[in-house]
């Protein structure tokens, strides 16, 4: 059992959470060409080691997180909120 | 049989007799027992049978590694199949029986196996049998391998489960923890009650229904006193302490599964007590003190009942009080045995002690000399005689490298030590591969990252003050971890012995062949190791799957070294070369019912109703699982059949009116000034411009291209939607959404809620659906033809003050509303409308209904978007916008989607009107009635409307290529073949002037 440091709820079973995929993936524009996007939801890497990836706190505070996994020991280096201005209400709240 | 109960010691409570029954016959034991020490103290020795050969077999040690002494436990529905007697407590009313034997484990006839054994070799079953008929005749091999199989899996195997409901329940509970410690033996007790003096949150799991490991097998007071000050401290401290409770397995972040047994040594348990508990616990450290179990080695026949792991009948003898034999010889490699001989001989016991090795040290062997015991060096033993009980052994003489023929040995008892293997399972559980130690011939704990440390005997340190020592060690770096002040302890070296051990594995005198078993609950041989590397198996890995060595239960507690060490010889490397298996979690077996908790049965899965769930069944509903939902499935009246009751629900609802709960889908509200962007770039369709007052229809894509989902949204101001989704995807879309909006579009200025639970709906369907409507409205205008076109929504009061939504939407292809209220006005919804309705010869319908009138009009669901399907093979290509870009708009254009001959949605017709066909079917082209096919029936109903049954599905090409033309409905082992023609989807209908009109 992974436990995720969720910022806004603190330490949770990674079972309350959701995997969402590589979180490093920046999606071209909607109006990008099929080969962009192509790139964007089809050619992933399969990371070993350090990769960032997306969950959500599913059945907690349903935010988006972006979090530091070593994917090969499960190692958690960080996790921080997935939209920059949740992120910072979050740390002047602090 | 010459076990007995000697007159006083051991820490069971001869005050308290507790009568059991075993294999029907009435016995009695103490308080504090074993099933496994109250057969010993009774004289009884063949306790099991085997797995394969069926030999007899008796009790070999005195824990968790039992690999002979393994029974069934219970009767009728509390049957508890291969549990080990060495660690069933006793309590009064046990009853308990042999098992894998016929008609008893004294007598089995199975037992006729073993005089075939030299036939029965590793693998053998499968060889011989599958093989008939040799897989060239056709094939039907496989299929009477099948029937051989049964009978094989009868005579081979273990005990049988009942098969009835399980009648206990089980609990699943959580913890939390600073240092979880795992084993209360010398090492764990100290380890924890240092932590606990420190002030952290201890929580001490002991699997034995005693506290003190390896201290209740020492005889005298001195290790009972100290077990006994350890565990009051602990108590003192305010540590958590839980016996019969297993830690069985590791996982990560220090999360670690146990199973307490809660009531499973109970007679009469209170029926509220959960049987077991299955418990998460999250620990910031973790120390592992789990202690080493004893390995025997292979010699012929040592597996005969009365012979037993060394230490085992110091365990029997000083923890229960029962003397294993009169006559006792001690084989060993090691300095373990000594006190093992010198317990024994106090006891009264005649011992002769074989030593491998051919030096040991002078204090150890002078201290056996005066309690009487003979030691003979560089001896061991050969081979072992006795049927039903050793009778007598044959010697073995060291001649340097290879053994020759000694004296024989008359005994009633045998006890091997073939040297310790530290218990490294739960660290390995965390794929931590433990290292050989070589001086004492076993794998250690490697070190980690991880918090986790492991003290006592399972790091390799015998003497139990130096796993004192190693447990205030672990308990210093755990407090370290923690960032606590630790004082730092010097570490014990591992070992602990005066002369080192000499590595044995197997005695064999070449040409002599007898059965050496390494694996004895498997029937795993020596020679089944050497004939698996003559095959070509090179891997401990593969041996663990040719050879059922160390499999199931046994986890490689007993023979797991020893087929190691076999095969390494075989491969002529040395063992750390060969490698371990990796052992898994469960430790210990933990029964399916603790893994199910309370989740089966009806709380197997959450149960949503809808708020008039009750109001729908007192009107005659018979329900329907949707996904988790109940909804209804039709409502019958008095002596319909739910064919009959869902056709009249059709009609009705095409001539009249008909009611439908429709609150499962699901409802999230989109707020806020960037809404109509963030919605015009969920949708494929155009959004951007939808009117203040108006609904839409929206098919939203993947990124892929592929359809996600289908639904309306409803616009209430400029910056206000309400949008539905599908019962099905409901959870999946507000996933979607918040995803969008947190992490790809943060700029948008949009809140999403989901209001599923808030709003219960009903959709009013029908030619009269207006007239109803208006007559339950404060303002019946509201909904007239002007005020309320096609599409058209609006705000309202109901006539009984509640305030509701109402959306002039059709599923149904007629004349349509959707009336939403908040869910606790559900009731008194239904109160209105349904009267009116059923004045006018209206009818309440479910969800076969509903399916009926979509399947007709061939609008889709979740059936037909099943994920594979795009926009175009849905029909609804003409919706997507060309002219905006939205999710999935770039790769729907793929040259994969664009393909004219993908399936496309169709309208199916069986070509003799009378028939009726299934969904699931696949459609063939009638030359080639096989593989893939053309494609496939997503739902079918009969259609009132048309007479005869209808379907939806997808063909290749769309019902375009197939006009005219005949297809085969394959369905070979539910319905049968048959024909059918396709249509396009819209059978009823197609133009829509019902619902616009």
């Amino acid at each position: 059992m992974i436990r995720i440091n969720c910022p806004f709820c603190g330490e949770r079973d990674h079972s309350e959470f959701s995997y969402g995929g590589d979180g490093s993936i920046v999606y071209p524009s909607l109006d990008a060409p099929a080969e962009e996007w192509s790139a964007a939801v089809f050619q992933r890497e399969n990371i070993r080691g350090m990769q960032t990836e997306s969950w959500q706190h599913v059945n907690g505070c349903r935010q988006w997180l972006l979090v530091e996994r070593d994917t090969m020991t499960h190692e958690i280096q960080s996790v921080r909120a997935a939209h920059d201005g949740v992120g910072k209400v979050l740390e002047k709240g602090q | 049989m010459t076990a007995v109960r000697v007159e006083q010691g051991g820490v069971v409570d001869r005050q308290s007799e507790v009568s059991f029954t075993w294999d029907n016959r009435h016995y009695s034991g103490f308080a504090g027992d074993t099933l496994a020490s109250a057969l010993l103290a009774n004289g009884e020795s063949i306790i099991g049978r085997s797995f394969k050969y069926h030999r007899p077999r008796g009790i070999m040690s005195a824990g968790v590694e039992e690999s002979g002494a393994i029974v069934t436990v219970g009767v009728s529905h509390r049957r508890d199949a291969n549990v080990k007697a060495t660690t069933q407590e006793l309590f009064p009313g046990l009853i308990a029986h042999g098992q894998n034997a016929w008609p008893n484990v004294r007598h089995d006839l199975g037992a006729v196996n073993n005089l075939m054994g030299r036939f029965f070799s590793a693998g053998f079953y499968y060889k011989t049998f599958m093989g008939i008929p040799p897989f060239e005749w056709g094939r039907k091999g496989t299929g009477i391998w099948m029937q051989y199989e049964k009978l094989i899996r009868r005579a081979a195997g273990m005990g049988r489960a009942s098969r009835d409901p399980d009648p206990d329940h089980y609990e699943h509970g959580h913890l939390f923890c600073d240092v979880l410690v795992v084993g209360s033996g010398p090492a764990g007790l100290a380890a924890a009650g240092k932590c606990a003096e420190q002030g952290l949150d201890v929580l001490l799991v002991e699997q034995d229904f005693e506290f003190g490991g390896d201290y209740l097998n020492h005889g005298g007071s001195d290790s009972i006193k100290k077990r006994n000050d350890a565990v009051d401290a602990l108590q003192k401290a305010g540590a958590r302490m839980m016996q019969r409770t297993t830690a069985f397995g590791l996982y990560d972040y220090g999360v670690a599964g146990l199973l307490q047994r809660v009531t499973d040594h109970l007679p009469n348990a209170d029926p509220h007590l959960p049987r077991q508990r299955f418990l998460t616990v999250r620990a910031r450290h973790t120390i592992l003190a789990t202690g080493a179990l004893e390995r025997h080695y292979a010699f012929g026949n040592n597996d005969v009942p009365g012979i037993m792991n060394a230490h085992a009948a110091v365990c029997y003898l000083n923890r229960f009080g029962v003397l294993g034999g009169e006559r006792v010889v001690i084989t060993t490699n090691n300095d373990s045995a000594y006190a093992t001989a010198s317990n024994l001989a106090q006891a009264g016991a005649q011992v002769k002690l074989l030593d491998s090795r051919r030096q040991v040290p002078d204090s150890v062997a002078g201290l056996l000399n005066t309690r009487g015991i003979e030691l003979e060096t560089g001896t061991t033993v050969l081979n072992a005689h006795g049927r039903k009980h050793i009778k007598s052994v044959e010697t073995a003489i060291s001649g340097g490298n290879h053994w020759r023929r000694g004296m024989d040995e008359e005994c009633d008892l045998l006890l091997v030590s073939g040297g310790w293997s530290p218990v490294v399972n739960l660290l390995s559980h965390r794929g931590v591969r433990p290292v050989w130690d070589s001086n004492n011939c076993c794998f250690v704990p490697a070190e980690t990252a991880e918090p986790v440390t492991t003290a006592g005997s399972s790091l390799g340190i015998w003497g139990n003050s130096d796993c004192e020592a190693s447990g205030l060690v672990a308990a210093d770096s755990a407090i370290a971890s923690l960032g606590g002040q630790s004082v730092s302890v010097s570490m014990p070296a591992t070992g602990g012995w005066e002369t080192p051990l000499e590595p044995l594995y197997e005695v064999e005198i070449k040409g002599v062949t007898k059965k050496s078993f390494i694996d004895p609950q498997h029937d795993v041989t020596a020679d089944d190791v050497r004939l698996a590397h003559q095959e070509g198996f090179v891997s401990v890995e593969h041996l663990k799957r040719y050879t059922p060595l160390g499999m199931a239960t046994d986890q490689g507690k007993m023979g797991n070294i020893i087929g190691l060490a076999l095969m390494a010889e075989a491969l002529g490397r040395e063992i750390p070369e060969v490698g371990t298996t990796t052992f898994r979690p469960p430790y210990t077996p933990v029964s399916i019912g603790a893994l199910a908790g309370r989740a089966f049965g009806a709380h197997f899965k959450p149960l949503r109703r809808t708020p008039m769930h009750d109001w729908n069944l007192q009107h005659g509903a018979t329900m329907v699982d949707a996904g988790l939902w109940q909804r209804p499935w039709y409502f019958a009246r008095e002596g319909e059949t739910i064919t009959e009751a869902y056709i009249r629900e059709t009609e009705t609802t095409r001539t009249s009116v008909g009611l439908c709960d429709v609150t499962s889908l699901g409802k999230i509200a989109i707020q806020g000034p960037d809404a109509t962007e963030f919605i015009n770039r969920v949708y494929s369709n155009a959004f951007a411009k939808l009117p203040v007052g108006k609904a839409r229809y929206g098919i939203m894509l993947r990124d892929d291209g592929i359809v996600m989902d289908d639904g309306t949204t409803w616009r209430f101001s400029e910056t206000d939607y309400f949008m539905t989704t599908t019962t099905a995807h409901a959870a999946k879309v507000m996933v979607w959404l918040e995803e969008l909006l947190q992490m790809r579009w943060p700029e948008l200025r949009v809140h999403v809620t989901t209001v599923s639970e808030q709003w219960a709906g009903v959709a009013v369907a029908g030619p009269k659906s207006r007239d109803v409507l208006a007559a339950c409205l404060a303002e019946p205008a509201t909904v007239s033809a002007e005020a309320l076109p096609f599409m058209g929504v609006v705000e309202s009061t109901l006539a009984n003050g509640a305030p509701c939504r109402i959306a002039r939407i059709s599923f149904s292809g007629e004349m349509a509303f959707e009336v939403y209220v908040g869910s606790d006005y559900a009731n008194s919804l239904m109160d209105l409308l349904y009267p009116r309705a059923m004045q006018i010869g209206g009818c309440l319908y479910g969800t076969e209904a509903l399916g009926a009138l979509r399947i007709e009009k061939g609008h889709v669901t979740g059936a037909e978007l099943d994920g594979r399907v795009s926009i175009d093979d849905a029909g609804l290509g003409k919706m997507a916008s060309e002219t905006k870009s939205y999710i999935g708009s770039a790769l729907r254009k793929r040259p994969e989607l664009q393909r004219t001959d993908r399936p496309r949605l169709v309208g199916i017709f069986p070509k003799d009107r009378s028939e009726t066909f299934k969904a699931g079917s696949i459609l063939c082209s009638p030359d080639e009635v096989e593989g893939l096919g053309e494609g496939w029936i997503t739902a079918v109903t009969h259609s009132p409307e048309l007479g005869h049954w209808i379907g939806l599905g997808f063909v290749s090409g769309g019902h375009e290529a197939w006009q005219g033309k005949v297809l085969v409905a394959a369905d070979p082992v539910r319905r049968g073949n048959m024909y059918v023609e396709v249509v396009s989807p819209h059978m009823v209908d197609p133009t829509g002037e019902r619902m616009h009109g």
